[in-house]
């Protein structure tokens, strides 16, 4: 590997991330969508709980999961069907005729939607923190951190390998993407812990990395946290680590095979002839 | 000698995604092309003749089916990634890049997928813009920009990593002749100052691949039927008569069909004006009396006489047997 070859795309991943760092913040409507609106859905389950007088703690655990959702939307809508939608415009011909790895591009959508998603999802913390007057503690900050990187490399892992097996499903990654909204909402726990609907369904939604990372992330800035814990904090670590490198792979393998069957089918050029 | 793209039978078969949706088609059939460095070479064709499937293959971004296609000497099956380190692609309506950014980001971020450095392309990107008249627009949005100006950004996107062979699918489709204008001397300066840049041009425009390429080939349901300097096209047609002919609407045209001497013949119906153009290349000058007298005796008026030099389009229509839409 080169230093020209690994600058190359290092450029490209920074030219990529680009249009979503700035371009993302040139419509003052984002704040009203991706703050304003999760906001309405956080305090209707806070209100809730209060209503219910459970333990306060529960109320920060909605207002870290509607941070989260954040990430979730962003991986639906800006990752897994950023393909199919950049074919549409003519640009994923241009990505593959660049004389740089696929990767860097997936690279550089992950790392832009990262940075602009993780400005929303401060945002809903600060605000939810104000208006419910939510405490976190913060015991540990460097396995926070470090929770919080495994769990985001895992989630954007995924979502590049969603973002070829997308552009293969053509107009159907729109229903796909709806369909995972609400399900993996309620499957994942953004708004309750993950652990009380059973291990099994716990288990099986922790293929999606954001449950274990959510579920450590509420360890870690909750004293009382660990009642409400699936697994420990370091085994979710582990797990969330062994699934960075499952979906990076797979992100891989799928882009591979998605070029390949383009261009032997025509199904990703057909659309200036 | 290095051609800078080379093929050999190229052929691409694109089937139906079912059985029952239809029969395959044969977009290009058998293609054998050899074109030097340098040189500015044209395709020309009506829709669907397969320009844009050669086109898509050469730039790696689809398989052929049989054949093989060489671009800069490597193999765009097994050596893509050589071939995509020398070229760039523009094709005609493109609406690539993204609207919330300026000019000059657009640009600047499809130079950093090949590498270059900022300085570098900032510097290409403020040049080109002054050359293509766009530097008042180079902070403005792109979704702000006319068609013409977006074409124009289009154009300068493929030059801006100064490739080695560049493809232009139809890159002036659509635009006002002052934007064409802009485009095609830009393309033609680049030809001559670069050394040994080529560029494959597709179009259906006749004058364009006459005014800019030093050879054409013309294509029609996938095959080339002809591959030779405009000049030399032209010749092709020398021996015959053009004649150009317009007429209030001709309803009947199956009368002229039967006439002696006319080897091919084509038309257009202006419904709105009340018109018919016709133009016929003539094996015999005699038939100009006839299809004078069959006109009139169909009840038309006959507008305008004229026998004209040879073009492209005369020799598409004789190859062909029919002409551009």
């Amino acid at each position: 590997m080169s230093e020209t070859w690994l600058m190359k795309n290092l450029r490209a991943v920074k030219g990529r991330a680009y249009p979503r760092v700035v371009g993302g913040n040139r419509e003052p409507s984002w704040v009203f969508f991706e703050i304003a609106l999760p906001i309405l859905t956080v305090a209707a389950y806070a209100y809730i709980y209060k209503f219910m007088s459970a333990r306060p703690e529960f109320v920060g655990y909605v207002i870290l999961g509607g941070a989260m959702t954040a990430f979730w939307l962003n991986i639906l809508w800006s990752m897994a069907s950023q393909f199919y939608w950049e074919k549409e415009t003519g640009n994923l011909q241009l990505y593959l005729i660049a004389p740089i790895s696929r990767m860097a591009i997936l690279a550089g959508m992950a790392v832009g939607g990262l940075f602009m998603t993780s400005t929303r999802a401060l945002a809903t913390i600060i605000i939810g923190v104000f208006v419910f007057s939510v405490s976190f503690t913060l015991s540990d900050p460097l396995l926070m951190v470090l929770v919080f990187v495994v769990t985001m490399i895992a989630l954007y892992g995924m979502g590049m390998m969603f973002a070829s097996l997308y552009m293969l499903l053509g107009r159907e990654a729109y229903h796909l993407s709806n369909l995972m909204t609400e399900p993996i909402y309620l499957a994942s726990g953004f708004y309750f812990p993950v652990k009380y609907l059973g291990f099994w369904a716990a288990a099986g939604a922790s293929f999606i990395p954001i449950t274990l990372g959510l579920d450590a992330l509420r360890q870690l800035f909750f004293p009382t946290g660990s009642q409400d814990a699936f697994l420990s904090v370091w085994t979710e670590v582990g797990i969330l680590s062994a699934l960075c490198v499952l979906f990076l792979i797979l992100s891989r393998l799928s882009l591979d095979y998605m070029e390949w069957l383009g261009k032997s089918t025509g199904r990703l050029t057909l659309r200036w002839q | 000698m290095q051609y800078a793209v080379e093929t050999e039978a190229l052929t691409r078969v694109f089937q139906p995604k079912r059985k029952k949706e239809g029969k395959s088609v044969t977009a290009l059939d058998s293609v054998d092309l050899s074109i030097k460095q340098g040189e500015l070479f044209g395709i020309l064709g009506p829709n669907g003749a397969g320009k844009t499937t050669l086109l898509k293959i050469l730039s790696t971004l689809l398989l052929p089916t049989s054949g093989k296609a060489y671009v800069a000497g490597f193999d765009v099956e097994t050596d893509f990634q050589e071939v995509r380190k020398r070229i760039n692609m523009v094709s005609g309506g493109e609406v690539s890049g993204y609207g919330l950014l300026t000019v000059k980001e657009n640009l600047w971020m499809f130079s950093q997928f090949y590498g270059i450095r900022t300085k570098v392309a900032i510097e290409r990107i403020d040049r080109m813009l002054e050359q293509f008249g766009l530097m008042d627009k180079r902070n403005e949005k792109v979704r702000t920009l006319s068609t013409g100006q977006r074409q124009k950004m289009n154009v300068i996107r493929g030059f801006v990593t100064d490739p080695d062979i560049i493809f232009l699918d139809e890159p002036t489709l659509g635009l006002d002749v002052n934007a064409s204008r802009v485009i095609r001397e830009y393309i033609v300066d680049w030809v001559s100052n670069g050394t040994d840049k080529t560029v494959l041009l597709t179009t259906h425009y006749m004058a364009e691949a006459d005014q800019l390429c030093d050879r054409i080939a013309i294509i029609d349901n996938g095959k080339i039927l002809a591959c030779d300097t405009p000049e030399n096209l032209k010749k092709l047609v020398k021996t015959s008569t053009m004649l150009k002919l317009d007429t209030t609407m001709l309803d009947d045209k199956r009368v002229l069909e039967t006439i002696k001497g006319i080897e091919k013949f084509t038309y257009a119906d202006d419904a709105t004006n009340n018109l018919t153009s016709l133009k016929f290349v003539l094996q015999d000058e005699s038939a100009v009396s006839d299809i004078v007298s069959e006109v009139v005796r169909s009840g038309a008026k006959i507008l305008a006489l004229r026998k004209t030099e040879p073009t492209l389009e005369d020799v598409f229509i004789k190859m062909v047997g029919k002409g551009f839409e």
